[in-house]
């Protein structure tokens, strides 16, 4: 098997090229788990994350909570899900949603944390009903800091999602996994490389949004330049 | 006398229910078109009260009545769209552009768009910001032009009452004067009834047509005209805040038209050089004030008329400032004490001569009254 090892080219283009098929449908999986474990992060940290900024005793508990999860080895966690769940995208998901949650009611709290008291103040005076105050004023106001977190839960996930090959899925760490058994390095270059350049665009593309979201921000910049 | 515009009737506020009271018992009322300027000492209940008008801070007990109706009976969101707020450090939205933090109020008692613009065209008129202003983010403008941002918005519905807690708190000394005389000329036009917090005293004396001296508790220790307080001071306490020159502060809020202007020694330009010297004995000021036509020339004194025959080929001097009816008795005796005549001319209109003030003429206004 050695000898194979060193007759064959690190990469051969020709392979990928006859793979292009495999290669756009692992793709589009990679994506899809990535999408549906921020998006059902997003959900489930959202209300949590309010709650806790309202009221302050419930954030301890609900970092710890999802700091222990964040802490479980993410093979470790698929092992124990697979006799549950079976192998299947809810045990994948189930794994990756849980690595968001940490990241983003971490930064959904610092973010609705950093709205200015006198803003708030300012906008209950004026008769903001609450509802009003987190829609209107805090949320807008947090959401560079929101979108921060995606950006962290998303990388990290697109990560992770190589992880879950092990499990039957994996997106493109199908690619990784085939190469470790076969001794195959084109595949793992091709996976671990193909990977990294969607993790590198995902983080790129939020970052626009981040600095589409808040156009104030370019605002005070450009009078402490002027 | 018509009923009052805000009237609290023995409020108190414990913020623990078995700790001190922030507010003992206070009872005030303000009237109708009034500025009436809250100030004390830190922690003395000033803002406190403040906040339980519009009910930011619940009162523990007692009832306060805006406009003849209990507030503690209203829906709390309503009552505060309909009382004008500005706070110190302004608090305006900064991902809104300027127009829509002025526009904040009206979107949320849900006006037309179209007359929603023509309200903040208006407002930024009356409180003179740049149109172009408009679409900027508070990030972007100066701590004077947030400032009156936050009155233009606070304006916005055109409140009867407003609540302004250190307005001009935030901006530098300068600035702050100028804000201040603004506001209070738009004040004058729209005589809105006003709850002004500050712990600067000579701000509560520029600006307050009454001022309630809270000591610690909220307790009034003296609620009256601010010529009243520094003529009068109710108390050691009162006495010890209004603080150092209290008869000069006096003078600032007394004006010439106040007092009887003196005619002092006045001599036309044509006369002889001889009368203009009797004229100058009988006064005893050592100078006499020269006037054509009753327009102030300048003045002269014995030595400049000495070798001439008519006042017109002396040296005629000018008077270094001069006052008017309006300026005040503090800028009076300024003027007095840099002047090389030892007194103040009064003149109006176009340099027209109406009289002097002397030192001797306002110590008496100011220890009489």
């Amino acid at each position: 098997m050695t000898v194979a090892l060193v007759a064959e080219p690190l990469f051969e283009l020709r392979w990928v090229l006859d793979h292009l098929g495999d290669v756009g449908q692992r793709l589009t999986e990679h994506i899809v788990l990535t999408g549906l474990a921020v998006g059902i992060g997003l959900a489930i940290s959202f209300p949590l994350a309010v709650l806790a900024h309202r009221h302050r005793r419930l954030y301890a508990p609900v970092t710890w909570v999802t700091g222990l999860l964040y802490t479980i080895p993410s093979l470790a966690l698929f092992a124990l899900l697979v006799p549950i769940t079976h192998i299947s995208t809810t045990t994948a998901e189930i794994g990756l949603v849980s690595y968001t949650l940490l990241i983003l009611i971490r930064n959904i709290v610092a973010g609705l944390d950093g709205v200015p008291a006198d803003v708030k103040e300012a906008a209950q005076g004026m008769g903001y009903t609450d509802r009003q105050i987190l829609w209107r004023v805090e949320l807008p106001l947090a959401m560079p800091a929101i979108v921060a977190g995606i950006r962290i839960a998303t990388v990290t996930t697109i990560g992770l999602v190589t992880v879950t090959a092990l499990i039957g899925k994996g997106g493109l760490g199908y690619f990784i996994l085939l190469g470790l058994r076969r001794f195959f390095s084109t595949a793992i270059i091709l996976g671990a490389g193909l990977s990294v350049v969607l993790a590198v665009i995902a983080d790129a593309l939020l970052l626009g949004l981040q600095w589409l979201l808040a156009p104030w921000r370019r605002a005070a910049r450009r009078r402490a330049v002027a | 006398m018509a009923n009052p515009m805000i009237s609290l009737r023995n409020v108190t506020k414990r913020f623990q229910a078995d700790g001190q009271a922030a507010v003992r018992g206070l009872s005030l009322d303000i009237d109708e078109g009034e500025t009436v300027v809250l100030v004390g000492p830190s922690g003395c209940g000033k803002t406190t009260t403040m906040k339980m008008i519009n009910r930011l801070i619940e009162p523990t007990s007692g009832e306060i009545l805006v406009d003849g109706k209990n507030v503690l009976q209203q829906d709390p969101v309503l009552l505060r769209r309909g009382i004008g707020y500005v706070i110190q450090t302004f608090g305006l939205l900064p991902h809104r552009t300027v127009a829509d933090n002025i526009a904040t109020v009206p979107k949320l008692v849900g006006w037309e768009e179209r007359r929603i613009d023509e309200r903040v065209a208006e407002l930024a008129a009356i409180l003179h910001l740049d149109e172009q202003l408009l679409s900027r983010y508070p990030a972007e403008l100066s701590g004077g032009q947030r400032q009156r941002v936050g009155v233009a918005r606070a304006l916005a519905v055109d409140p009867p009452v407003m609540l302004m807690d250190e307005p001009f708190g935030a901006v530098d000394p300068i600035v702050r004067a100028r804000l201040q005389d603004q506001f209070m000329e738009l004040q004058r036009r729209l005589q809105k009834t006003i709850v002004f917090v500050t712990h600067d005293i000579d701000e509560a004396i520029k600006m307050a047509d009454r001022i309630a001296i809270l000591n610690i508790g909220a307790v009034v220790e003296q609620y009256a005209s601010p010529e009243v307080i520094l003529r009068d001071p109710a108390s050691d306490f009162v006495e010890e805040f209004i603080g150092e020159e209290r008869g000069l502060k006096r003078l600032a809020l007394i004006k010439v038209s106040a007092i009887e202007i003196e005619e002092g020694p006045v001599v036309e330009p044509g006369i002889p050089v001889e009368q203009a010297k009797q004229i100058i004995e009988r006064y005893g000021f050592g100078w006499t004030s020269v006037v054509e036509d009753g327009r102030l020339l300048g003045w002269v004194d014995d030595q400049a008329l000495e070798g001439h025959r008519s006042v017109a080929e002396a040296e005629i001097r000018r008077f270094s400032a001069a006052v008017t009816a309006e300026s005040s008795l503090r800028e009076a005796l300024d003027s007095i004490v840099s002047s090389r005549t030892n007194v103040a001319v009064v003149i109006e209109g176009d340099n027209d001569y109406v009289g002097i003030l002397t030192v001797g003429r306002i110590s008496k206004e100011i220890v009489t009254k």
